[in-house]
């Protein structure tokens, strides 16, 4: 069995990968994978205290979060097809039009 | 009638609101017809209730026609009520009121803003009505800041003229400080009493102990403050600075508000508070001495004017000081007998002054007249009866209301007698000085050369409708005065007296006797004998040597420029009252307060808000990574919220256990 603090150090480093990646990475479709992976660092966190708990409501809200993500999968993308087919690029930096 | 007395001050209102409403498009003779027809149907109505009060057996009529304040044990009502006083006064007020109506529809027949003149006018009748018929202090004091409201408005008439549009204000701010006090009276009144209905206060006070000489009780403080309105409406030291200057307005309205009634409404006031003021010697005493100091201080100022209407202004400020020596001297059936013959002849000078004016096309510099008399023989000749009215010449009017006054002031021995003896004195002196001042008047203008263009100047009699209340004020001037003559002949009683005794009480009605009778006779002599000096000192100074008035006003210089700038009390009171007031308006209230503080306050809320969007503007750079880093700080401050927070903290880490 492992420990349940190796799931959630495990989680706070997926998380704070995704959290960096989102930060400073410039391709918009790496930064939707960064948020992606933050919400997956969240639903591991979530099972692991589920287990450790041996309550179910953590695997509920896993399910919930995998439901809300694939929604937010399908407007995201949607929205970076169209910014990709306007402004041909995929450089965040270069969608700035609202600069000062 | 007298069921139905609110009629009478009713018809001026209805005429007033139908002339403002719907006159601005009528012809002038429309107008004519609402407002003469509202206050001759008032009069009319007035007459009848009077003869009613006289079918009735002359006793005080009261009604409570409506309740207007109820709060507590407070009821003020619109009670009207009837008495011999309210006689006197409701026919001056309905009876000249009218005589001037008519006048003002020749008087005014060029001028513009014709309705708006009679619908102001009647809106005066109206709460002048409402004053005199009041039956306690409240209503009183609608009437009395109605009127003061309706003189402001026609003392601004022509409002366009800067002059008159300040003499407006003028005389409404000084006003206020008058009611100020009258307001604070009645308080007092209340306070003590419980109700301001005259008839149940009067009651009440009657048997009361008196204030006595020197003691600050609650009837002298109440009559002194009474007084003090009294002296802002009926101008009186020291509030009597408005009154010149309101001579802006029209003569009809200076005849009307400015002589006959609204100004004599404060010695109305006085005499219907006389039982209060009988419980208050030093009030009674304070009342003598600053009716005789104005009558006496005006009449000096009234020697040197030369503004036809300024001299009748001070004259009437002066006359006024005499009704308020009568009621402080306790002699109040003397006061309102002189308040009626004043009404009476002081209207008739104002109006005749007016038809001079008229006449001359507007001027009404004294010295650009001289020998009118031929060309305007009626209005010289009724403004000649209403001179010898005012000069206290017998048989006219103002002789007996005059000889009452002095001959009462020489007996009060309230203050001792040489208090009595110096108030007569004055009196005297004024007398003198009245005379002098209205036959100077009549002998510039009506006597001498003629002094204006006569190319320029087309003088014309005034119409009929100018001239005929002129004469019924002339044979008013004239016998106005003879219901006090039997006493003065020895033949009967004074019916004046004797009619407003059951109110003022007194036994003098029924005419003095020997020793006294002597006493009024030589008194009497002395007053005809000082005015006939006057008249002789005017002829010589006016007449026989012209140039020498101006000689000797020469080698008087320094009396002569401050009787000419009014003794410079305008610029005394702009230099302790105005001046600091305005500099503590300008620099503390206006600068201070409203620029710095409010405006601050308000204008630093919106600066500071400016200044805060400003900054956090910074925030939303429209770089997309930048937004991306908030979220990230945002997640992390609730978090913190979420962990650190001592009120947050339990529940949330609770889940952990």
């Amino acid at each position: 069995m492992v420990p349940t603090n190796y799931y959630v150090i495990l989680s706070a480093i997926l998380f704070g990968l995704g959290v960096f990646a989102f930060i400073f990475k410039r391709n918009i479709i790496t930064i939707f994978m960064s948020i992606e992976l933050m919400l997956n660092a969240v639903n591991l966190a979530f099972v692991a205290f589920s287990q450790a708990l041996g309550k179910l409501d953590g695997q509920v809200f896993v399910l919930f979060v995998i439901v809300v993500a694939a929604a937010e999968a399908a407007v995201g993308l949607g929205i970076i097809i169209l910014i990709a087919r306007n402004r041909q690029t995929l450089n965040v930096e270069r969608v700035n039009l609202l600069k000062l | 009638m007298l069921e139905y007395l609110w009629i009478v001050p009713l018809l001026p209102l209805l005429g007033s609101a139908v002339n403002g409403l719907l006159g601005a498009k009528w012809p002038n003779k429309m107008v004519n017809g609402v407002a003469i027809g509202s206050t001759g149907l008032s009069f009319l109505c007035a007459l009848e209730a009077v003869r009613e009060f006289f079918e009735s057996g002359q006793v005080l009529f009261h009604k409570e026609f409506f309740t207007w304040i109820a709060a507590g044990n407070f009821r003020a009502g619109f009670d009207l009520q009837m008495d011999q006083l309210t006689v006197v006064m409701v026919l001056v007020v309905t009876g000249v009121g009218w005589l001037i109506h008519i006048y003002a529809t020749g008087y005014m027949a060029h001028e513009g803003g014709y309705y708006r003149f009679f619908s102001y006018l009647n809106l005066f009748m109206f709460f002048m009505l409402i004053l005199v018929l009041a039956a306690n202090y409240v209503l009183l004091f609608v009437g009395w800041e109605g009127v003061g409201l309706a003189s402001y408005l026609l003392i601004g008439f022509y409002f366009l003229k800067k002059s008159a549009s300040d003499a407006g204000k003028k005389a409404f701010i000084v006003n206020r400080i008058g009611d100020f006090g009258f307001m604070l009276g009645m308080f007092l009144l209340f306070r003590t009493f419980h109700t301001l209905d005259f008839k149940t206060l009067f009651d009440q006070a009657a048997p009361m102990q008196a204030d006595a000489m020197g003691q600050l009780g609650m009837f002298t403080v109440a009559c002194l403050l009474l007084f003090t309105g009294a002296c802002g409406k009926s101008a009186q030291l020291p509030l009597y600075v408005w009154l010149p200057d309101a001579m802006e307005g029209p003569t009809p309205v200076s005849a009307l508000i400015h002589a006959a009634t609204m100004v004599t409404a404060g010695v109305y006031v006085v005499a219907r508070s006389h039982i209060l003021f009988a419980h208050a010697p030093t009030a009674m005493l304070v009342v003598a001495i600053v009716g005789c100091a104005t009558a006496f201080f005006a009449a000096t100022i009234g020697l040197v004017q030369t503004d036809i209407k300024k001299v009748l202004a001070y004259s009437t400020v002066s006359q006024l000081g005499y009704m308020f020596l009568a009621c402080g001297v306790g002699a109040f059936s003397a006061g309102i007998f002189h308040l009626m013959t004043h009404a009476f002849f002081k209207a008739l000078l104002f109006l005749a002054a007016g038809s001079v004016i008229h006449a001359m096309g507007g001027e009404q510099d004294m010295n650009r007249m001289g020998g009118l008399s031929k060309k305007i023989r009626w209005t010289y000749l009724t403004m000649l009866t209403a001179t010898l009215a005012i000069a206290g010449f017998p048989p006219f009017a103002g002789f007996f209301s005059k000889d009452s006054i002095l001959l009462s002031a020489f007996q009060n021995e309230n203050g001792g007698r040489s208090a009595g003896y110096a108030l007569y004195g004055f009196g005297l002196a004024t007398a003198l000085l009245t005379s002098f001042y209205m036959f100077r008047l009549i002998f510039l203008t009506f006597h001498g050369k003629q002094r204006y263009d006569e190319h320029k100047v087309h003088v014309h009699e005034s119409p009929r409708t100018m001239l005929v209340p002129l004469m019924i004020l002339a044979v008013l001037s004239i016998i106005g005065g003879w219901l006090a003559a039997p006493a003065m002949l020895g033949t009967g009683p004074d019916y004046f007296t004797k009619f407003l005794q059951p109110i003022f009480g007194g036994s003098e009605a029924a005419g003095p006797e020997g020793e006294a009778r002597a006493l009024e006779l030589t008194l009497a002599g002395i007053a005809v004998i000082t005015a006939l000096i006057g008249v002789a000192v005017a002829f010589w100074l006016y007449l026989k040597r012209p140039g020498k008035a101006d000689s000797l006003a020469k080698s008087m210089r320094g009396v002569y420029t401050t009787l000419l700038n009014k003794y410079y009390v305008d610029e005394l009171y702009a230099a302790i009252i105005v001046k600091p007031l305005l500099w503590i308006s300008t620099n503390v209230l206006w600068k201070a307060a409203d620029v710095a503080g409010i405006d601050g306050a308000v204008n630093g809320i919106a600066a500071g808000t400016t200044a805060i969007g400003d900054g956090v503007r910074h925030t939303q750079s429209g770089n997309t990574r930048s937004y991306a880093v908030w979220v990230v700080v945002g997640a992390l401050v609730v978090m913190a919220v979420i962990f650190f927070w001592p009120f947050g903290g339990k529940p949330v880490l609770g889940m952990l256990r």
